[in-house]
């Protein structure tokens, strides 16, 4: 069996298992709360044209949020982990900050962006940028000194060598972090629309919720549940790419 | 002209508990086109030589002149070639052998004509495509050989390139290394603990004694250069002559390992 269609099936299946365990589960439960699969999934349907645009809220804040991090964090952590003075000027700064939990500086920032986008996007930024800084720090500096020398001593410079060794051997590494922060990123999207937005699919829950509206309720947690997904698969798919070298002879 | 000339080399590495002498006045002359290999236990600076030849590595004391000039960084002709062979995972066979070039700034199409050929006289021409985890050690050796071919390199410092490679795979490489050595004349400086490979790929071969490192022996080797060398008693010969010297140093007996 091909790559695709082997990874295809084990999708298949897993997503079998869920649908029993599910179901299993709302009958022993029996609660409005957890719907049966068909009911949910039924749910799920008849309230697609409003959730559409709620997911569309959500992933855009969640992707200009992963992307923001990634712009910023990335070379920042790089050059930290190259530059044995830029880390003792700006180390200390980064391991300080790392550990503070950022979701408590929400209401921080409603104050001072407003309820909205602004404020969402600033949350998952700040908390994605930080996983991304200290994986890419860590990462540049366990690059292989023989790589660098070997390259040196071709004549590069140290531009030349930030980005013919040091870019690319850390890239599997951000990329893991890429992949962590997918996860990150959608539960505080979720806690910051519930709070913060009267858009977005956290919004959509909460909303419901309040309602008691359980059916509605539940599509809304399914649909943020296929973003986490599909975040986690659209990055999947561009490591494959930037990274062929890195499943190339295994 | 890839003359060398090594005067009074010193380096000292500045350790966290005290400072280690890596090397102590190493003198060394090489002819343009001459190939010497070092020899000597794990610790005697053989690597440090190296760097310091390529310019890598600013020396505590003395110099390192090629072709007349002073090095104080990596000169264009001269390729270090590396236990690991310091190819880069991430780029294919043919950018890896395009790398140097590349770096240099040199134009997309000849960079791309001279790796080719390079990779055409390893014998890699297939392979272009693939990634270096995708190769055999020999064939990376290779690699990292036609990376200096494509730079047209008249100065190869070469650091064990050979030591992770099995025994056969290892004699073939000593034979590309003899063939290219004949065939372009380059200065050649190949580090090794292989006594076998010393004398098979050394004109003359220099024995160094650890901490600080200097040379304490040179074993003048004039059959080498002859694909049919080793078959020889004076191949044979040479090698006792420097286990003998080896063993002096006391090197036999501490086993291998990393200089």
């Amino acid at each position: 069996m091909r790559g695709w269609a082997r990874k295809a099936a084990g999708y298949v299946a897993a997503a079998a298992i869920m649908v029993v365990a599910w179901e299993l589960a709302s009958l022993v439960l029996h609660s409005p709360a957890l719907p049966t699969p068909a009911d949910g999934l039924g749910e799920f349907v008849r309230q697609f044209p409003l959730l559409l645009p709620a997911f569309g809220y959500s992933a855009l804040r969640a992707v200009s949020s992963i992307v923001l991090g990634l712009v910023v964090g990335a070379p920042l952590g790089l050059l930290l982990g190259r530059s044995e003075r830029a880390d003792l000027v700006f180390g200390p700064l980064v391991f300080l900050n790392y550990p503070v939990p950022k979701v408590v500086f929400l209401p921080v920032l409603l104050v001072l962006l407003g309820i909205g986008n602004a404020s969402i996007i600033a949350l998952i930024t700040l908390i994605v940028f930080f996983q991304i800084l200290v994986t890419a720090r860590d990462a540049s500096r366990s690059i292989s000194r023989a790589s660098v020398l070997s390259v040196r001593s071709l004549g590069a410079d140290r531009w030349q060598v930030f980005v013919n060794v040091v870019v690319p051997g850390s890239m599997p590494e951000i990329f893991t972090a890429l992949r962590i922060s997918v996860g990150t990123a959608v539960a505080v999207l979720f806690f910051s629309e519930s709070i913060a937005g009267s858009t977005g699919l956290g919004y959509f829950v909460f909303d419901a919720w309040g309602r008691i509206q359980y059916g509605e309720m539940f599509a809304g947690i399914l649909a943020m549940a296929l973003l986490g997904v599909l975040l986690y698969e659209a990055i999947e798919l561009i490591e494959a790419r930037v990274c062929r070298w890195a499943r190339a002879g295994r | 002209m890839a003359d060398v000339r090594i005067d009074s080399l010193s380096v000292t590495y500045h350790g966290v508990d005290a400072d280690v002498r890596a090397l102590a006045g190493v003198d060394l002359s090489l002819a343009d086109g001459e190939a010497v290999a070092l020899i000597g236990p794990s610790g005697c600076g053989k690597s440090t030589l190296l760097l310091a030849a390529a310019g890598l590595l600013v020396p505590t004391g003395g110099a390192v002149v090629v072709e007349g000039e002073r090095i104080a960084h990596p000169r264009l002709r001269t390729a270090l070639i590396l236990q690991d062979f310091g190819l880069l995972p991430w780029k294919t066979v043919l950018d890896n052998a395009e790398l140097g070039l590349r770096i240099r700034h040199h134009p997309a199409a000849e960079s791309r004509r001279r790796a080719m050929e390079a990779l055409t006289r390893v014998g890699l021409e297939e392979f272009l495509g693939l990634f270096p985890s995708e190769l055999s050690g020999g064939m990376r050796q290779r690699l990292a050989l036609a990376r200096a071919l494509a730079l047209d390199a008249d100065l190869l410092l070469m650091d064990e390139p050979l030591s992770a490679l099995d025994a056969l795979t290892r004699e073939d490489l000593q034979d590309l290394l003899l063939s290219l050595w004949r065939d372009r004349g380059h200065t050649s400086v190949l580090v090794t603990h292989s006594i076998e490979e010393a004398v098979y790929l050394g004109r003359r071969v220099l024995v160094m004694s650890p901490r600080p490192g200097r040379i304490a022996a040179v074993v003048d080797n004039p059959g080498m250069g002859d694909p049919g060398y080793r078959e020889t008693e004076a191949f044979h010969g040479a090698c006792v002559e420097l286990r003998g010297l080896l063993a002096a140093e006391g090197a036999l007996h501490r086993g291998g390992g990393e200089s």
